[in-house]
């Protein structure tokens, strides 16, 4: 059963990935993208993780990819732009999006098991809906990354701000 | 294969229920909202104009289907299902009543906290340990129908309304995560059941936290169902109709029924978090005669009991929304954000702090304040 439900959702998930990449329309491009967060969420429940899951979709697919859609819906971007301005990035993105699939699959092969199972693993929590594990092993071992990725997000929030008081003021110049 | 039997059972009774919720729901609203403006309302078809959603019904699906050449033909054709299957999918997790017991099924054994074990509950999917943010996660999702039927209808005034919502949404969705946090710290859990026993000797709503917390909630969820005040997205005198402008016949009965089920979904979700659920005067010691008499029948009647103080607190909820939607004018776009993002926003956080400190430091260190943080 679990199987049935892997293979579909996996089926899923890269033949939105893919039909994202590949579609004309913007807006078609980011329903994929939705679709392919929604598959990716699924594949977190098969996986013990129902909290991981339900974040997945209320971060990602609800709120991330509905401004996506709010920005290509205000700009009119539907269509996008006929050639890509900055061309070498493609080729450069084909070798690197090879590599991590490269290094995603040594890492695969070389450790045999690597999906935890709830319970016996350390860095598990028992009950995987109780936030109470997952708020201690952030809280506790993963600390400093935690930390350092809400002083990250704080930067870029103050980026933005920043950048927006520039433009303003160049607009009251001129 | 019979738990799948019965689970869709269940399914299609929650869809038949919510459907002709909604359907009643529209007349109840247009009754109100004449007697309100000094009219009579439809009263014609059938007694006390009881047939007339079935009258409604007939018309929508016999007018033209209509599909404007220009517009994104599969976008067009999905998005008003995309706006009903995330309204319909929040029925899943409410408990809409205390546990019953089925034929056969052991006897209760004990009350309290392991009340939900002594029966089968009255609920499409029990026990879901993140219940709450399943809420969340499928209210999120729900934007998309409308936006995506504003977008592909290639209709200047649709992908305005189309535009506004998704503002709209993601502006409140903040505010509404927040507040829905405090009933969650209060009875520190995410499962939806345990939310409600935890309301059992005092209803969060009249908790101070509590209470703040719900006021910031039915703002914001009213904002997240585009219901009046905060229906910028369908503003008939700045948009036409707004988002669904161009749908017609079923499309857009299919948007309009989505809307009002949201709108029941997000009361019963008010009901279940702040107060009390299916808890009321009498539901517990029926419950717990019954446990002791151990008597089936008895089981049986407290559920039901439960379920009526439910529906009941339910309508009244509807009944106020009515009420908001007859009183108050609809908003401007500035003041809109401004409520959104510099009020709402802002107490809402205050108030998951002020809970925090109240459960972990005042709670167990001032004893008769606990009741008041847990």
């Amino acid at each position: 059963m679990e199987l049935v439900v892997f293979l579909i959702t996996a089926l899923v998930s890269v033949a939105c990935a893919i039909a994202m990449i590949l579609s004309k329309n913007a807006v078609h491009s980011a329903l994929f993208l939705v679709l392919n967060f929604s598959a990716v969420a699924i594949l977190y429940l098969l996986l013990h993780a129902p909290f991981l899951a339900m974040i997945q979709i209320t971060v990602y697919a609800g709120a991330i990819m509905v401004l996506f859609l709010f920005v290509i819906m205000l700009l009119g971007a539907e269509q996008g732009e006929g050639n890509d301005p900055i061309r070498w990035q493609q080729p450069v993105a084909i070798v690197l999006g090879l590599l991590l699939l490269a290094e995603g699959g040594l890492v695969f092969f070389r450790s045999g098991n690597i999906i935890p199972t709830p319970g016996n693993g350390t860095a598990f929590p028992t009950d995987p809906g109780a936030t109470g594990g997952i708020a201690e092993l952030l809280f506790t071992k993963y600390l400093l990354p935690f930390e350092m990725t809400s002083i990250l997000l704080l930067v870029a929030l103050l980026g933005a701000v920043v950048l927006t008081i520039k433009s303003r003021e160049k607009e009251g110049a001129s | 294969m019979l738990r799948v039997l019965i689970l869709l059972v269940q399914s299609l009774a929650v869809f038949l229920i919510a459907t002709t919720g909604f359907a009643y729901l529209t007349l109840f609203e247009r009754r109100l909202l004449a007697r309100l403006q000094h009219r009579i309302g439809p009263n014609r078809a059938g007694p006390g104009g009881a047939f007339q959603p079935l009258a409604d019904a007939v018309k929508l699906f016999f007018k033209e289907d209509i599909t404007p050449t220009e517009a994104d033909k599969v976008v067009y054709t999905i998005a008003p299902a995309l706006a009903m299957i995330p309204a319909i999918l929040l029925f899943a997790v409410i408990p809409v009543g205390g546990p019953f017991r089925l034929l056969g099924q052991g006897t209760p054994q004990t009350i309290g906290p392991g009340l939900q074990a002594a029966g089968t509950p009255l609920q499409l999917a029990p026990g879901i340990s993140v219940g709450v943010l399943f809420l969340l996660a499928v209210t999120s999702i729900g934007v998309y129908g409308i936006t995506l039927g504003g977008w592909s209808s290639a209709n200047k005034y649709s992908m305005l309304g189309g535009i506004r919502s998704s503002a709209q949404l993601i502006s409140y969705e903040l505010a509404l995560g927040l507040s829905v946090m405090v009933p969650v710290m209060l009875a520190s859990s995410l499962n939806l059941e345990k939310i409600v026993e935890n309301q059992g000797p005092l209803w969060n709503v009249l908790k101070p936290v509590g209470f703040i917390a719900f006021g910031v909630f039915w703002l914001a969820s009213s904002a997240e169902v585009v219901r009046a005040p905060f229906d910028l997205v369908e503003a008939e005198q700045e948009l036409v109709g707004g988002y669904n402008t161009e749908y017609s016949s079923m499309k857009f009965a299919l948007f309009f029924m989505a809307e009002y089920i949201k709108l029941i979904a997000v009361s019963a979700i008010g009901v279940t978090l702040f107060f009390g659920g299916w808890h009321g005067p009498g539901v517990e010691r029926l419950y717990a005669a019954a446990i002791q008499q151990n008597s089936g029948l008895l089981f049986n009647l407290a559920a039901l009991a439960s379920l009526g103080y439910f529906l009941i607190k339910l309508i009244i909820f509807l009944a106020f929304s009515v009420l908001v939607r007859a009183t108050i004018p609809r908003m401007k776009y500035d003041q809109l954000m401004d409520l959104g993002w510099k009020r709402l926003l802002p107490i809402s956080l205050a108030t998951v702090a002020v809970t925090a400190i109240g459960a972990v430091l005042i709670g167990p260190s001032v004893p008769f304040l606990s009741r008041l943080f847990s």
